[in-house]
């Protein structure tokens, strides 16, 4: 069985991402199974901040030496912060990836998308039969 | 000195340069000068400035670290790293060759026009197509051409909704790559478990793509090394539903005077020059990825290309060669006609095998089954059957030494003077070796390398460290790949950074 | 059976080993009605049959080895010092694959590391790749890149008519299917200043050439400002050689330099293999296709170099790859890097310079011929271009048969309004014997009091 990180608190996507809500921001990430399977990230792509992003669509690109993997957002909305950290220090992706790994966040006018998403039980259950 | 600079197997040519050292010296002006305006000219160059000697045995050094063809068996899967004959090189030398010009006219450059047309017609000879176009600088290039030259098939019908190319997932991937380059959208298929396209998967995407099918590429024999036994039924599928049939011709070597594409159904394959006729790769390049196809996409072809612009008058007469461009041209893919110093060595190859080249393929096929025959009860094969000219086994004991991957069996092989196998390709099969001996190495050679192999596998359970920690005896240890990526120096530092470095341990 | 070691004893003791009786047997899986197709070729040849035939064959072509050449636009003939060909012909780096295994392949590794670092220091770039196909195919790519880099949400390519046509030809046939609009090269008298008013905020890329496909030096402080305002992308299509003595194109505001770099250590050959490069600054390093090589250590901290960037690549990305690029031109690029070490700072000044001289002592000699005039309204460096008395293609087959001269590019084959006018290069391979004689040839071809007895025997 599984021992990857999996918070109570977020929702998760099939393509590996993570999304915490608060207000009509939304924060988004990679899970700790995607940061395992990627290994050592070493660049992560980001859109402009101020962007407009539509549910669905690719947020940017996570590197590591052997994979590089599109990041999408399950909602739309406006880029209002991107994590610059991780400019000069991808690993924190590996590191934290539900904390200082974040990626960026997300003003959102409509949350309805994130109703379609998995709960942390369900993520692990999904993980574990891949 | 020595402690400034991090510890190196050889210092760079910056680091070995001396400020007014000069190399290769040039003649003083002949002609009265004219003056050049100061705001033109850049103020220095960086560059290296080193004693002509000290230059060549940089270079000696350097080729040192080199595992080649030359040096030892080199059994990379899936690129064909069979001998590269020596009088290639001369004749390529050539001055008549090396110092054509290629806008030079028709009537100056009848020789090397001869050469590319009658290689052309062996080309076509050899895969059983129609026309040809040598311009594609590598296998990648023919491939990006046979893609455009299929869409403007379609599109020159009227047919303009085919934008769809059906991809096994076994595939090189340049396949997708090409696809996307194209600005078509690929569309992978998933295998059958003994890794061949599984036909109602693909009855069914030909159903559902029916109205939007361009085509479908595939490689044959597959890249898991073995001949797709429902080729001409595949190809039949394909083009019911409109689509035109693309083959990578990337292993050609398994199919000389065994099958010719053109008369299994393909409509359009790219041929490796550097693969099947042994230009040598050069580290990486240059290639040659002539594209070859039926009557139906010669209109198409990148060009210009080589022809008979006037017949001879007699016998004892030479036909006039041209250049021509293909009336309904994807256009141009090259400055200039391709790596035409890749066609001289081609020409050279054919010509010592000539009607014997089937022989290339029937021992290049023997040498790797006799390897899969020797392997077979040692290491795992993911399909056990009769392979083409490589053969993929598995690099990994779930079992009997679940630590050790396939990675480790190819670091250790180096330790035994082997180049290892292509690692973790086909993407179908996890942990795979593809082992590819091509037909020019001997017996004694393919028993030396069994030996090495069955004997990594024995280590494996006896003593997986050796294997975790191999390579031993190469020039460097296995490279930090993290820092590489995430540091990202792709030059050599300035002189004066790099005096400044912290001193080696 | 040519390069096939196996005896007869050999063969027998494999296909036992395997347990099938013959060959043949080996290959039941093809299709029986399309197995063992009759094969038309010529009889086998032995090497020393091939060693005569290609003797033969490249005997029948005009060789710039043999006649005095001026000839260029876009391959030159310029001067290989002898040790090139000789590391060259090293099978460790001839017959190695591509460095995927750093630990037995950092010579080859090295060698590109090196050649990035000195093609980066010649156009004022912060990084290069290992090698494109060639200039044009490097100019396709970098409107992939320019693409890539404004997310596809700019669809215009602004193209300077002063590129080689064959690039711009070849920048076409790669982006057939995408949506990019090419524009400015059309009417083909575009000027600077117009090709600066065209750029607009949905201009992705613009590209020129330096020097220009006419050999003129242009001036591109417009078009920098333009691009610069609205975030358009400047490609500079250079020529190495010059690079050594004029500017460099990063130092005019490039943010990518493409190029042929045939005229460093490579022979014309007949148009390949050649070597196109590509540089960038910083901000493009990982959108650039092809192979890069990084620094990084080993397992005992020693230096050493390895193939970078890797998961762009098509065999990683697959169908988000932005180029299918893999076997590249590998060797091509080891030759540059040889000839720049070996020429050194001060060779690749002397060069270029020779070439400035020359060309401009011969563009002075011809433009005081009676019927001949050279473009000389701007600055040029090694080639320029003679408006002739009659066409060039006549001109160019006399020069040849009585002055055994290969003449200069006809311009009227891609540019209509430019009939009789011939782009004449000279470089540092050219006397002034050579030069003198082109001169005189010239005058008397315009004259027309050439006599079919007045055969050049080569030299």
């Amino acid at each position: 069985m599984a021992n990857w990180k999996t918070p109570e608190d977020l929702k998760y996507a099939k393509s590996d991402e993570w999304f915490r809500v608060e207000g009509d921001v939304v924060t988004i990430g990679i899970s700790d199974y995607a940061q395992d399977q990627l290994s050592d990230i070493v660049y992560v792509e980001m859109p402009d901040v101020g962007s407009t992003l539509s549910a669905g669509g690719s947020i940017g690109v996570v590197e590591s030496v052997k994979a590089a993997s599109d990041v999408y957002t399950a909602v739309g909305g406006e880029v209002i912060e991107v994590n610059s950290q991780l400019e000069k220090e991808p690993e924190l992706v590996n590191s934290d990836p539900f904390g200082k790994g974040w990626f960026i966040k997300l003003r959102v006018k409509d949350l309805s998308p994130l109703d379609g998403l998995m709960n942390a039980a369900a993520y692990v259950e999904f993980c574990s039969s891949r | 000195m020595e402690n400034t600079t991090p510890q190196a197997l050889e210092k760079t040519s910056y680091e070995l340069s001396q400020p007014g050292r000069q190399g290769i010296r040039m003649p003083a002006p002949d002609v009265p000068l004219t003056d050049i305006p100061a705001d033109l000219c850049r103020a220095d160059l960086d560059f290296p400035e080193m004693g002509e000697l000290d230059v060549v045995r940089h270079f000696i050094k350097l080729s040192g670290f080199n595992y080649s063809i030359d040096k030892g068996f080199y059994p990379l899967g899936s690129c064909t790293m069979k001998y590269n004959p020596k009088i290639n090189e001369d004749v390529a030398r050539l001055p008549g060759f090396a110092h054509v010009h290629p806008l030079q006219s028709q009537g100056t450059t009848q020789g090397a026009l001869a050469l590319m047309y009658r290689l052309q017609e062996w080309l076509c000879e050899i895969s059983g197509f129609d026309a040809v176009s040598i311009q594609p600088a590598a296998g990648a290039h023919g491939e990006f051409a046979g893609i455009l030259m299929i869409r403007k098939y379609h599109i020159d019908r009227g047919d303009l909704k085919r934008t769809k190319i059906l991809v096994p997932d076994s595939a090189h991937g340049t396949n997708p790559a090409t696809t996307s380059m194209a600005g078509l959208q690929a569309i992978e298929l998933p295998s059958d478990k003994d890794g061949d396209v599984d036909l109602d998967v693909l009855r069914k995407a030909c159903e559902q793509h029916k109205d939007e099918l361009a085509g479908m590429m595939i490689t044959v024999p597959s890249t898991l090394g073995v001949f797709e036994e429902h080729i001409v039924e595949i190809v039949k599928i394909v083009h019911e539903a409109g689509g035109l049939m693309y083959m990578d011709g990337a292993n050609m070597n398994a199919l000389l005077g065994v099958a010719k594409p053109g008369e299994l159904g393909f409509d359009v394959m790219h041929y490796n020059l550097h693969k099947t006729f042994s230009t040598p790769h050069g580290g990486g390049g240059p290639g040659s990825g002539p594209v070859v196809c039926n009557e139906k996409l010669a209109p198409f072809r990148p060009g210009p290309v080589v022809e008979i612009v006037e017949e001879a008058q007699d016998e004892d007469d030479a036909p006039l060669y041209g250049w021509v461009m293909p009336d309904k041209s994807i256009g141009r893919l090259k400055a200039f006609h391709g790596n035409f110093g890749m066609h001289v060595r081609a020409y050279a190859y054919i010509s010592a095998y000539g009607s014997d080249l089937p022989k290339v393929t029937h021992y290049a096929v023997l040498n790797a089954n006799y390897i899969r025959a020797r392997l077979k009860g040692t290491y795992l094969m993911p399909f056990d059957r009769m392979c083409g000219h490589e053969l993929v086994v598995n690099g990994h004991w779930p079992e009997k030494a679940p630590g050790v991957h396939a990675l480790d069996i190819s670091k250790r092989l180096m330790d035994y003077n082997f180049h290892p196998p292509t690692n973790y390709f086909p993407l179908i099969v996890p942990e795979a070796l593809l082992i590819e001996p091509t037909e020019t190495e001997s017996k004694e050679m393919l028993d030396s390398f069994v030996e090495a192999m069955l004997k990594i596998a024995e280590e494996a359970q006896t003593n997986p460290d050796l294997l975790h920690e191999a390579p031993h005896i190469t020039p460097v240890k296995r490279v930090d790949e993290v820092k590489a990526a995430k540091d990202l120096v792709l030059c050599c530092r300035p002189a004066e950074i790099e005096s400044a470095e912290p001193v080696a341990k | 059976m040519s390069y096939i070691p196996h005896t007869d004893a050999d063969r027998e003791a494999m296909l036992k080993a395997i347990g099938v009786d013959s060959i043949e047997a080996l290959f039941d899986a093809v299709p029986e009605k399309h197995r063992f197709p009759k094969l038309d070729l010529p009889d086998p040849m032995t090497e020393m049959e091939i060693a005569a035939e290609m003797e033969t064959l490249s005997s029948f072509n005009v060789s710039a080895n043999n006649y005095a050449i001026f000839l260029g636009a876009g391959s030159y003939h310029h001067y290989i010092p002898a040790l090139v060909n000789h590391m060259l012909l090293r099978g460790e780096f001839y017959t190695a694959y591509t460095p995927y295994q750093p630990e037995v392949s950092q010579g080859t590794l090295q060698a590109i590391f090196e050649f990035q670092t000195m093609i980066s220091r010649l156009t004022g770039m912060d990084a290069a790749n290992a090698s494109h196909y060639d200039g044009a195919t490097a100019l396709a790519e970098a409107v992939t890149v320019a693409m890539a880099t404004h997310r596809d949400k700019r669809q215009k390519v602004i193209f300077s008519p002063t590129i080689h046509p064959h690039y711009r030809e070849v920048a076409r046939t790669y982006h057939q299917n995408r949506p990019v609009k090419f524009s400015g090269d059309r009417s083909g008298t575009a000027t600077m200043v117009d090709l600066a008013d065209m750029i607009d905020d949905n201009t992705a890329m613009i590209a020129v050439q330096y020097p220009n496909f006419f050999g003129q030096i242009e001036d591109y402080t417009e078009i920098i400002k333009a691009a610069r305002a609205h975030g358009t992308l400047v490609c500079i299509v250079t020529d190495p050689v010059a690079c050594a003595l004029l500017k460099s194109p990063g130092e005019l505001g490039a943010d990518i330099v493409v190029g042929e770099g045939q005229g460093l250590g490579i022979p014309m050959s007949f148009g390949g293999p050649y070597l196109g490069f590509f540089a960038v600054k910083n901000e493009h390093v990982r959108r650039i296709a092809g192979r890069i090589v990084g620094e990084t250590v080993d397992g005992d901290g020693r230096r050493a170099y390895v193939m970078t960037l890797r998961p762009r690549e098509q065999d990683i990305r697959r169908e988000k790859a932005l180029s299918n690029i893999c076997t590249n031109q590998g060797l091509m690029a080891l030759a540059a890097c040889i000839h720049m070490t070996a020429m050194g700072k001060q060779g690749m000044r002397s060069v270029a310079e020779l070439c400035w001289h020359k060309a401009h002592y011969a563009a002075q000699e011809i433009n005081k011929l009676k019927g001949f005039s050279v473009d000389m309204t701007r600055p040029f460096f090694k080639e320029f271009v003679v408006t002739c008395p009659r066409p060039v293609s006549e001109i160019n087959d006399e020069m040849l048969y009585h002055f055994g001269i290969i003449g200069g590019y006809d311009l009227a084959k891609d540019f209509p309004t430019r009939e009789n006018q011939m782009l004449l290069c000279v470089t540092e391979m050219n006397s002034k014997d050579e030069i003198d004689m082109l001169v005189a040839g010239l005058r008397a071809v315009a004259a027309g009091d050439l006599h079919d007895g007045d055969h050049h025997h080569h030299h």
